[in-house]
């Protein structure tokens, strides 16, 4: 842990202090993890030197976990026990999970569906968690020291609950997640710091089990995102399975074991992979009791096969150029990101499309890493000059359960984040003290066409005549795309909260208890590692107020409320140097409260200062 | 923070509106306001940033859009537009609407229904410009009158939102 340096307060730390911090591209099929060495954003390789992470995860039966490439290869051996593409099921319920054909056996829980291996019952974050945990030890190892922050990549169509999965592994592999970033998103930093280009970019992005199409505007360093559309369960693997089932039927045999499956799978991906290169490949599977069959895939035939596929992302494609407000002739290039797209039959129907050849420049594998590590850089302090800025979106309409199983949208697809939208409701019977808000999200008017984030209640309204509450629905959407609500009824003021736990969401308690579990297998003590955790916080605290008073505490502030916040300062210094965890947490909270007016004061400053540039008069 | 949308961008309060000026300035508080630029600061600070960040989105997103501008506009002046039921239709346009409504599920079994709906678009464009014009004009007047006129054209161009976008629906359906 990379211990800062605590100086009086008032001086500010060191001012060059590289903090380490990187980007992490979580993928369906391989994860990899970037950073910016001398002034380049490289991707890193493990001590084999390999940058690709296989996102495989298998399960022994003495609890120890194999990750990436090794447990790829017991994949066929071991399927029960080996995850491959959990991304598909992050965030996911019972139901949704069991609708593809994937050899696994899940267990419905009252929080998330669980997989059954040998070591346990593992929900999709546990194993996520898991190859997050592998890339931060590539990373600690590669970087030698330990990291300050993370930028971790979504699709760009991820819904609330996706995203909130993928938080909740991060903070299972002990990462301080700085954003979550869309992947699109991520690849345009790529390219849009590469090349500078200015003007209107279209990004696709074709992974192994998501496709996402982003378009955007680059402007002054600013990455606008004009809008965003997708699949969240489109990607190579179904071009995978397309192959499968193509070989199946050409065998005669039916996949009824998930041992056949997976070497099927395997060989399909091989043939695809094979397929970029080469105009046909010979098929090999063995079929049991001995028995193998033998073919040849053509690459018309192949490409006959993932046609219906990649019209598929056309849908997608065409909608966001809508919710942008641009024509194909208004965008200037169109980037290829993700390992699905280096099929050819993708480059050439996408260029067909876009009436353009795609950019392929930088490695689609890599790109998205790459771009997170970017701003990761960014994020942490790195670059406190720099211009750059990114203005995401929501990917889907935000709304509550309205009467009869409807469901008013609060917040529209495609509106900038972060975002904050109030709604007004009111009570419909006579003397209703109690009102249920269900959070959904999704493009269709009936709430079963949606998917249900969160139900909540508000609960002792004062009785009143139907229709006389007035309930304040607020949505609050983060820069990471997360949802909180909250709902006042106005005239009493009775208020309740959620921080949107998806429906189908690990509840706070079961992380803790993972966390927990953790630590007994990893024999560190929990305690330990809370004091730590407070005291890492405690400095970033410490640091973060003494870079607001070295900023701005001469001009915001009398002698007497810098004297305050000094003297609150010195306060958090000493319990962090002595004391436990809750006292530390306290001091951290004192400390905050000495510095809320100033905090208020620096974002007026803030705003008065990006106009100050600017005069009235200038428009007269 | 008590300043109207218009003078968080520093920008005269009135429906026509310099957007470039708009979106440079936009981007200018963004750059300053972000979260991006607090996830280092305090807990206090990021929510704070988060809360302008979201105010200014909402800035910009209401004075970027002609319709939205005009409501805006119209909310200043204590006018309530998007509720349908304070303003009385104009007959006229009401028989329109209708019209319109009808041709457009004609439009679905037409021989060439895609073609067809081009021309459909084409035209609510064309009305949706010609709205604009006029609410401009209507604004510039800032008179009693002129607002409730402003008010009431802006309510016909809500529909014709809705009709463009259940005519992109459609296309997307035929597509």
């Amino acid at each position: 842990m990379a211990l800062l340096q605590i100086s009086e307060p008032g001086e500010s730390t060191a001012p060059h202090q590289h903090r380490l911090a990187v980007g992490i591209d979580l993928g369906t099929t391989n994860s990899l993890v970037a950073s910016v060495k001398s002034g380049e954003a490289v991707t890193l390789a493990d001590t084999d030197d390999c940058h690709m992470l296989p996102s495989v995860v298998r399960y022994l039966d003495d609890n120890s976990v194999v990750v990436g490439k090794a447990a790829y290869q017991a994949a066929a051996s071991d399927p029960h026990n080996t995850i491959s593409s959990v991304k598909r099921f992050m965030g996911r319920g019972i139901e949704d999970v069991q609708r593809d054909q994937h050899g696994y056996e899940f267990i419905d829980t009252e929080s998330v569906p669980r997989i059954r291996t040998v070591a346990g019952d593992m929900s999709a974050v546990e194993v996520s968690a898991e190859i997050l945990t592998n890339l931060k030890t590539r990373a600690e190892n590669s970087l030698g020291d330990s990291l300050e922050g993370v930028v971790i990549t979504v699709p760009a169509y991820f819904d609330d609950a996706q995203r909130q999965a993928t938080k909740d592994a991060a903070q299972l592999a002990g990462l301080n997640v700085l954003r979550l970033l869309n992947e699109p998103t991520a690849a345009a930093v790529a390219y849009g710091l590469d090349t500078g280009s200015e003007g209107v970019h279209a990004i696709y992005d074709l992974g192994g089990g998501t496709f996402d199409i982003s378009i955007l505007r680059l402007n002054r360093g600013v990455f606008e995102v004009l809008a965003t559309a997708g699949d969240s369960a489109l990607g190579g693997d179904d071009m995978d399975r397309a192959i499968a089932t193509w070989m199946s039927a050409q065998a005669g045999v039916e996949i009824d074991d998930s041992y056949l499956l997976r070497r099927i799978m395997n060989e399909a991906r091989r043939a695809k992979e094979a397929l970029t290169e080469a105009d046909s490949v010979v098929l090999t599977v063995e079929l049991g009791e001995g028995n193998t069959w033998q073919g040849i895939l053509e690459i018309e035939q192949f490409n006959q096969l993932v046609d219906a596929l990649i019209k598929k992302t056309l849908i997608p494609c065409r909608r966001a150029m809508r919710d942008a407000g641009v024509s194909i002739q208004e965008i200037n290039d169109v980037v290829m990101v993700g390992g699905s797209t280096r099929v050819p039959r993708v480059r050439e129907k996408i260029g067909d499309f876009f009436a353009k050849p795609p950019l392929v420049d930088i490695d689609p594998d890599k790109v998205v890493a790459i771009g997170a590590a970017l701003q990761a850089d960014v994020l942490v302090g790195n670059k406190p000059d720099d211009e750059m800025l990114l203005l995401d979106v929501i990917p889907l309409s935000l709304g509550i359960e309205t009467m009869g199983g409807l469901v008013e949208k609060v917040i529209p697809r495609n509106t900038t984040i972060p975002v904050a939208r109030a709604q007004e409701f009111t009570t419909f019977k006579d003397g209703q003290t109690a009102m249920a808000v269900h959070v959904l999200q999704g493009e269709r008017e009936l709430v079963d066409d949606c998917r249900s984030l969160a139900r909540f209640e508000l609960r002792d309204i004062p009785p009143m005549v139907a229709g006389a509450a007035r309930i304040l629905v607020t949505f609050q959407v983060d820069a990471d795309g997360l949802l909180e609500v909250t709902a006042s009824e106005q005239t009493s003021g009775v208020e309740a909260s959620v921080q949107v736990k998806p429906s189908y969401g690990l509840e706070d308690n079961e992380i803790e208890r993972m966390l927990r579990e953790n630590f007994e297998h990893a024999q560190e003590d929990v305690e330990a590692r809370k004091l730590r955790e407070q005291q890492v916080e405690a400095d970033r605290v410490f640091e973060a107020i003494n870079a607001a008073l070295a900023e701005d505490g001469e001009t915001l502030l009398s002698d007497e409320e810098r004297a305050t916040i000094v003297s609150s300062l010195q306060a958090l210094k000493q319990a962090r140097e002595h004391e436990s965890a809750a006292k530390i947490k306290l001091a951290i909270e004192k400390a905050d409260k000495a510095t809320a007016d100033f905090a208020t004061k620096r974002m007026d400053a803030s705003i008065n200062k990006a106009l100050s540039g600017h005069t009235l008069e200038e428009f007269e | 923070m008590g300043r109207n949308y218009f003078e968080l961008f520093s920008l005269p309060v009135g429906f026509e509106i310099d957007i470039a000026g708009l979106s440079a300035r936009y981007q200018d508080l963004q750059r300053s306001i972000h979260p991006d630029k607090f996830s280092n600061a305090t807990d206090r600070e990021k929510r704070l940033s988060m809360q302008q960040a979201s105010l200014i989105n909402e800035a910009y997103q209401s004075l970027k859009d002609p319709l939205k501008r005009a409501q805006y506009l119209l909310s200043l002046n204590d006018i309530d537009v998007k509720s349908e039921s304070n303003t009385v239709m104009d007959t006229a346009f009401l028989m329109q609407q209708m019209e319109l409504r009808e041709a457009l599920d004609d439009i679905m079994d037409a021989a060439d229904p895609l073609a067809a709906l081009e021309v459909f678009t084409t035209d609510i464009e064309t009305r949706v410009k010609d709205s604009i014009a006029l609410l401009q004009e209507y604004f510039r007047d800032n008179t009693d009158d002129g607002l409730q006129q402003a008010a009431a054209l802006s309510l016909q161009l809500q529909f014709l939102y809705r009709l463009r976008e259940e005519a992109e629906d459609r296309e997307e359906a035929l597509l």
